[in-house]
């Protein structure tokens, strides 16, 4: 079967289409989670800068800026994990399940390497 | 250090002397640091070496632009790290943390704020769309020439405000080290550069690339461990030490000095996020890997990598004030400012944890980082005049292998030798802040251009080319007038453009002009959407993908 044809078979295949939404859906709710938090700490360094440099108690100079800078780099990588996880533990094989449904009936020398 | 007498003495020969052995012994009776100077010459002999296998081995394009698709995602993911993890990562943020405490800590979290944003919605559909630049998947959605030209310049622009940063930082360690002039350290690493991507391509880079990261990520450990002995491993002791040192006190415990404005905060931040996620030298190692599953285990590896080394900048940088502030053999006599300027605050504190071997090491190591990452930056400089411009344009996608390599050569030449001249005209400017105008471009031509050509449907070529054009001219405007450039380099009085980061205008700029002439374009609007959906399946399966193999 030629590239085109399986292509066009995906593409025409309802749930290839729900699978993306679904997908799509996942990957913007982490990616508007990641820039929220992100700019959070950008705006609280724009507009309340002396919040963060408020010492974490009183026998310390260690400052609230500090955890949270931590925090920020710690958050990201965790999200990273998380959607790496949700990746190869459902969206992989649903979308692997779609192509080779569409795959299915053609000659088995076909030219195509499902990903 | 008397710096300046060797300096004028090894004037003429200075880029040569550096790989030469006689010029090693005359520098060793001045009393420069043997040690260090050896560990340079270890590094550069191997990564000639490198070059010269991987040269045997680049015969195609695919060889040359992404090193045959066959590195894995765990290879990909050290050689991005390094990509990203440059001279600005180590000397300059630690420098900007010595200067002005916490401020220097909002590039390092910003740093690491891009990933998320490159893996959710950039990593995968990129290497299923693309083949070795960036601009190859937006060419499958709009019309090839325009939008080619336009990324291209994208791409030279952010390369070379890039390379202009790592040439500064490169200068200065070798200045320090050697005692040879800043302009004669700036013309040898232009030389080593050119030598390895013309000969050696992205296979030699990528190995470059890693051995540094690792060297990299092994030096900062050591460096941060040494750091946290001197204060029996006590966060607080750290920063108490360093906030009794410091001639701003506690201020350095907060935000405040170097963005002095919520503007300039948060044009910085959008500079940092998605400038990262536009950097044409990183986006274009996703294409070194075989598939997009390989491309999302490179961002694992790489982004955990990055978070990691900035981590370890937090204490290098609080470590350097603790432990260098106060010891006069750091700073000039007669001016009082640190030896080589702020830059090269984590250097010398390899020296005062460690002395002379470690600093040999550390400075080795941010010589390895400082080349590796300009080979990088170079060859995706070079893939853009050549494989975009070039082979696309010029000659419709009609040119002979042996052409496009040979292009990609003399491009990377000419390059090569733009950075070194400006690598010298812009000596003053601190490495991590020339690095955020790099990505101020990039996050205001490349990143909305590739954002919207894979998510949004109503994108049209005429919406994409015109916003992204409005957007670059308003970034180099801002920058040229801004208190960089202008007032720094140009020499004015007053900056015309009052902010230091022109993110904020340039990227509201592209992605508002692009949204509108996009809107405006109805005759491009059937063809574009027609093209989204043909290339929909491949973005998301990798189905017709560039393979590992060309057909």
């Amino acid at each position: 079967m030629s590239i085109d044809l399986l292509r066009s078979r995906i593409a025409s295949d309802p749930a290839f289409h729900a699978l993306q939404r679904r997908r799509d859906r996942f990957n913007a709710a982490l990616t508007a989670l990641a820039l929220g938090m992100f700019f959070a700490f950008i705006l609280t360094i724009a507009f309340w800068p002396g919040w963060l440099a408020v010492p974490l108690g009183p026998g310390t100079v260690i400052t609230r800026a500090i955890p949270i800078g931590f925090g920020v780099i710690v958050m990201s990588l965790v999200l990273i994990a998380f959607y790496v996880y949700m990746a190869n533990r459902t969206f992989d094989p649903a979308q692997r399940e779609i192509v080779r449904r569409a795959t299915a009936g053609s000659d088995p020398g076909a030219d195509v390497q499902p990903v | 250090m008397t710096s300046r007498r060797t300096a004028r003495r090894l004037r003429v020969p200075a880029g040569i002397t550096l790989l030469l052995a006689p010029g090693l012994a005359a520098a060793a009776e001045r009393g420069v640091n043997v040690t260090a100077v050896s560990m340079f010459l270890v590094f550069v002999a191997v990564t000639l070496g490198i070059t010269y296998w991987a040269a045997r081995r680049t015969r195609t394009s695919q060889d040359f632009y992404a090193a045959g698709r066959s590195v894995t995602g765990f290879q990909n993911g050290l050689a991005i790290a390094g990509d990203f993890m440059s001279a600005a990562s180590l000397l300059g943020v630690a420098g900007l943390i010595f200067m002005s405490g916490y401020d220097g800590l909002i590039y390092a979290i910003g740093g690491i704020a891009g990933w998320p944003v490159i893996m959710f919605l950039l990593a995968e559909r990129l290497r299923n769309l693309g083949k070795y630049t960036f601009t190859d998947a937006v060419a499958l959605r709009l019309d090839a020439v325009p939008i080619r030209v336009l990324s291209a310049c994208g791409t030279l622009v952010a390369v070379i405000l890039y390379l202009i940063a790592q040439m500064v930082g490169a200068g200065k360690l070798v200045e320090i080290l050697f005692g040879v002039p800043y302009e004669g350290a700036v013309v040898a690493v232009g030389v080593l550069m050119i030598t390895y991507v013309t000969f050696g391509g992205m296979i030699a880079t990528t190995w470059v690339q890693i051995i540094k990261a690792t060297l990299l990520l092994l030096g900062a450990t050591v460096l941060s461990v040494l750091v946290m002995a001197q204060v029996d491993f006590s966060v607080e002791k750290l920063f108490r030490q360093a906030v009794s040192v410091h001639e701003k006190g506690r201020a350095i415990m907060g935000p405040g000095g170097l963005v002095p404005d919520p503007v300039s905060a948060i044009s910085l931040g959008l500079a940092l996020v998605f400038g990262t996620a536009g950097l044409p030298h990183v986006l274009m190692r996703f294409f070194t890997v075989p598939n997009a599953h390989e491309a999302r285990r490179s961002v694992i590896f790489a982004s955990g990598f990055i978070g990691y080394f900035y981590m370890l900048v937090f204490i290098i940088g609080f470590g350097a004030i603790a432990l260098v502030v106060g010891q006069p053999e750091y700073f000039d006599a007669e001016t009082g400012k640190l030896l080589g300027g702020n830059n090269m605050a984590a250097i010398h504190l390899a020296q005062a944890v460690a002395g002379n071997l470690f600093l040999g090491f550390i400075s080795a190591v941010a010589f390895a980082t400082i080349l590796a990452v300009v080979s990088g930056l170079t060859l995706s400089g070079a893939s853009a005049i050549s494989h975009d411009i070039y082979v696309n344009v010029i000659c419709h996608g009609k040119a002979s292998e042996a052409d496009i390599v040979r292009l990609s050569r003399i491009a990377t030449l000419a390059l090569g030798v733009i950075a070194v001249a400006l690598g010298i005209a812009f000596e003053q400017q601190n490495v991590a802040y020339m690095v955020v105008l790099a990505f101020a471009v990039a996050a205001s031509v490349n990143f909305p251009i590739l954002l919207l050509s894979m998510y949004w449907r109503r994108l049209t070529t005429f919406g994409a080319v015109t916003g992204g054009a409005i957007g670059l001219t308003t970034a180099v405007a801002c920058m040229v007038l801004g208190p960089a450039v202008w007032v720094d380099t140009l020499g004015n009085e007053r900056a015309i453009f009052p902010y230091k980061y022109p993110a904020l205008f340039s990227m509201s700029a592209t992605f508002i002009s692009i949204f509108v002439f996009s809107l405006l374009d109805r005759r491009g609007a059937a063809d574009s959407a027609r093209r989204y959906d043909e290339q929909l399946v491949r973005a998301h399966t990798g189905i017709g993908a560039e393979g590992a193999a060309e057909h």
